[in-house]
């Protein structure tokens, strides 16, 4: 434990640095492979969503040794056609899921299971959506996911600046779709709980590029005066020094959620509790990846694009000898070679004063 | 907006803001006491009941006709029809807004089937004729109503009649289950009067206004006026031709809505205009309430079932089980983890969690008292989640104050310049916590709104004990010599900074 804490002394002078800015490219790279595996995972397997969404009934029976052939039977009895899906869990709850259902069909699901394994009908949990709701939850859960990405966006642009707005919304979109592709490819049931979760991690992952912005913005707001280190370096130091911080955070986030998910998953089996923490738990890993090695480096270039950063990357390389040119080169070269179409276009120009 | 380095605002009395607070949380224990909110509200998924969402729909043709006023009527039928149920806590609320809200009913306990039932039917308002009108309470003394048949009516409709007891809330639940072209026996809203009635022969749908009115020359009399269409106008002026010169009760024609009499006035003459006025000795609201339930009553307003969900008393306790569980598990690992990094600052995460609890558990007793706040899975989760946002609020406070000792501040200082960098943090981090709660809450629908609920909160709660608490309690303790000196236990050793030469200077 110490250790990290003396680890957290030497990154915050710098002593031990990691690259995180000048290595952007490796970054971008496995991001890059990561959503196109993602977007190929939505395309071909897409999403399984759960009754919510699509409409459908389910019901749990609670009885010790009841098994999946006698719900089988029961369901079958019924005459109940299409896709039906029963699964036990635990040992002794059986979950019966099927399309959507008339009402009468329903209380003929409920009376068949009832007879079949023995158990009151009252005891049966059941849950019914029909089919108009799910398209109401659908595009309720897609109004909240643009509402709250541009709500926050304006937010951050207000409380920070715009181009660390931009940077944090490009990486809580590149979570968006990690996660959406963790859910295509493994098959998880994405529920309203799902979605849920999923926004409150899009909170949480701004949370964590926060508190790194803030370290980042307060290195780079003498940098031009003192012509000592470039934005990306001190960009960079930022993100070092807040290594420990983020790392902690997460840790304590992940800790209770964590908690959650072995509960609900062991204990209950399925629902909220699992459905909710598993996206939370998902989207809390790769919140915290993207802050540190998608939204500094986004930002850094971003900024780097600006002549008054151009130009203060020129005096620092000019004032400190070949070694921290050296170290540098890359990510100024980097920034230089891709924008240099973009940076004389009028937008630039008149942000940047009044602006450090 | 501005982190500056102006020199430091020493806050120079923690004392009086933990006063402050300790006196807020004994302000909010005593209305806790007056109020005798003991318990939280538990939600429906945590000790078992019944809920049903349902959707307007809206009969094709019909947009214009659906308005806010048709779906508060709406709501009060089916509230009328749960609350005759007779369960304790029962709910029918609307959520959303405008014409896109739902109704959402919530029944504890084992109710199940009934409740679906009750609830999805669509109410009507029709016009019957009255064959027969009595106490609405069988007098067991009085033998003559059930000794003499009413003449005209099919003896099962009669002996019906003679059992119905509307003091029985069950009796006045409005089944809509009246089938329009028989006779019915029927109690009236209050449960006062009982009535035999004929077929219908005017239906809402042919009713185009009603309004209320006060009739200023005639002693200020509140009256209800309708305009019919021109079927019903049809309709009603044979009705009112054929009973005006019958003998009461039979010259009286009820309006039923779901299944109960809502007035039945009698008819002085035929009206062959399709111009009505019921005058009575109405009050302003009473006038009122009937001629929107005229107005309204005859929309075409049906429901769909969005979404059912009957839980059962074991399923919900083993969710209560589960969610307590979780929560304490998260929360000692948190503890572990703070009190093994942190060490000494460990204590104040420590305490500044147990406050956190205990106001947020006082906010969940009072808020069930106030706004009906009841506590879900999803609710409990959310407060579990921000067990862990409450703790990085401490952690980003604490990593402050660490890396200004490594900037060679006395410890006494890095606790004043490291609160007014991480204050601006905390706020600017929790504020997009709750801006995505507050989102949350509005487009989410039944349960997980709760967790939308909860984190919004615990997230307020959060900035209220950083503020009050953990903040002053770490100037105190900056001033104790175990913390200033650098003990190896206080969190904030030259060790465990990896600085070992700036502590000592501290």
């Amino acid at each position: 434990m110490s250790s990290r804490s003396s680890l957290g002394g030497r990154l915050y002078r710098g002593e031990t640095s990691v690259d995180f800015i000048g290595k952007r490219r490796r970054w971008y790279g496995i991001s890059g492979l990561l959503i196109i595996a993602s977007i190929g995972a939505l395309s071909i397997q897409g999403l399984h969503l759960g009754i919510e969404f699509k409409g459908g009934s389910s019901y749990i029976v609670t009885k010790a040794g009841v098994s999946v052939a006698d719900a089988q039977s029961a369901v079958t009895s019924v005459g109940i056609t299409g896709e039906t899906i029963i699964q036990k869990i635990g040992s002794q709850k059986v979950r019966i899921q099927t399309g959507a259902v008339t009402s009468a069909q329903s209380n003929a699901i409920q009376d068949a299971l009832a007879s079949k394994l023995g158990v009151s009908v009252d005891s049966i949990d059941t849950q019914i959506v029909g089919p108009s709701w799910g398209k109401e939850i659908t595009r309720k859960a897609l109004y909240g996911l643009f509402g709250f990405l541009l709500v926050v966006m304006l937010y951050l642009a207000m409380a920070f600046e715009p181009k660390m707005a931009i940077a944090a919304i490009v990486a809580v979109i590149h979570d968006v779709f990690i996660t959406v592709g963790i859910y295509a490819l493994v098959g998880f049931d994405v529920t309203p709980a799902t979605v849920i979760g999923f926004l409150t991690i899009l909170g949480y992952s701004l949370y964590d590029t926060v508190v790194v912005f803030d370290k980042v913005r307060e290195n780079t707001r003498t940098i031009t005066a003192t012509s000592k280190s470039t934005y990306s370096q001190a960009a960079n130091l930022a993100v070092n020094q807040t290594l420990v911080r983020s790392f902690n955070t997460s840790l304590i986030a992940l800790l209770p959620v964590g908690s959650i998910l072995f509960v609900g998953a062991g204990l209950l089996g399925a629902g909220t509790l699992k459905d909710l923490s598993l996206a939370l738990f998902i989207g809390l890993a790769t919140g915290t990846y993207s802050s540190i090695f998608i939204a500094t480096p986004i930002l850094a270039v971003l900024r780097e694009r600006e002549p008054a950063m151009q130009a203060l990357a020129k005096r620092v390389g000019a004032r400190s000898g070949a070694s921290v040119v050296a170290t540098q080169s890359s990510s100024i070269q980097g920034g230089a070679t891709t924008a240099v179409k973009e940076r004389r276009g009028p937008r630039n120009q008149p942000k940047r004063k009044g602006r450090k | 907006m501005s982190t500056t380095n102006k020199p430091i605002k020493t806050d120079a009395r923690p004392g009086r803001t933990l006063a402050i607070l300790a006196f807020v949380l004994f302000a909010l224990l005593g209305a806790v006491f007056i109020q005798g909110a003991t318990a939280v509200r538990l939600g429906l998924d945590l000790r078992g009941g019944t809920s049903v969402t349902l959707q307007p729909r809206i009969a094709p043709g019909e947009n214009g006709k659906v308005s806010n006023e048709a779906i508060d009527q709406a709501v009060s039928i089916i509230r009328q029809r749960v609350n005759s149920l007779g369960v304790a806590e029962s709910e029918v609320t609307a959520q959303g807004s405008g014409l896109n809200r739902q109704i959402v009913i919530s029944v504890p306990g084992d109710t199940g089937r009934r409740v679906v039932e009750l609830v999805g039917q669509t109410a009507e308002l029709r016009f019957r004729q009255v064959l027969a009108e009595t106490n609405g309470t069988p007098n067991p003394a009085d033998t003559s109503t059930a000794a003499t048949p009413v003449p005209g009516v099919a003896p099962d409709v009669n002996a019906r009649y003679a059992k119905l007891d509307c003091s029985i809330a069950a009796n006045r639940q409005g089944t809509g289950s009246d089938v329009a072209t028989a006779p019915v026996v029927a109690c009236s809203r209050t449960g006062g009067n009982k009535y035999i009635l004929a077929p219908a022969e005017v239906l809402g749908r042919e009713v185009s206004k009603a309004s209320a009115g006060i009739d200023t020359q005639g002693g200020s009399a509140w009256y209800v006026s309708l305009v019919f269409n021109g079927e019903g106008t049809k309709a009603f002026g044979a009705l009112t031709a054929r009973v005006t010169s019958l003998a009461s009760p039979r010259n009286q024609v009820a309006i039923v809505l779901d299944g109960l009499v809502v007035s039945a006035p009698r008819i002085n003459e035929a009206i062959p205009s399709g111009n009505a006025q019921i005058t009575g000795s109405f009050t302003q609201l009473e006038a009122t309430d009937l001629a929107n339930v005229l107005k309204y009553g005859a929309l075409p307003l049906a429901f769909d079932r969005g979404e059912v969900q009957q839980i059962s008393p074991t399923l919900g306790s083993d969710q209560l089980r589960a969610g307590l569980l979780a929560g304490a598990l998260g929360l000692f690992l948190v503890l572990l983890y703070s009190l093994l990094y942190y060490r000494g600052l460990g204590l104040v995460t420590i305490g500044s969690l147990l406050i956190a609890g205990s106001l947020t558990y006082l906010l969940f007793l009072l808020l069930g008292k106030w706004i009906g706040f009841t506590l879900t899975l999803a609710g409990i989760a959310g407060a579990i989640v921000s067990i862990g946002i409450t703790a990085d609020s401490f952690i980003v406070y604490f990593e402050r104050i660490r890396d200004e000792v490594r900037e060679g501040r006395s410890l006494r200082s890095a606790v004043e310049t490291g609160w007014t960098r991480a204050r601006r943090t905390i706020i600017v981090a929790d504020f997009v916590s709750i801006i995505a709660s507050v989102l949350l809450y509005f487009f989410a629908v039944g349960g997980v709104r709760g967790f939308a609920f909860t984190l919004g909160l615990t997230t307020l709660v959060d900035l209220i004990v950083v503020f009050t608490f953990t903040k002053p309690i770490v100037t105190i303790l900056a001033k104790l010599n175990f913390y200033s000196s650098g003990h190896v236990l206080s969190g904030l050793s030259g060790k465990s900074l990896g600085t070992i030469s700036n502590a000592k200077e501290a």
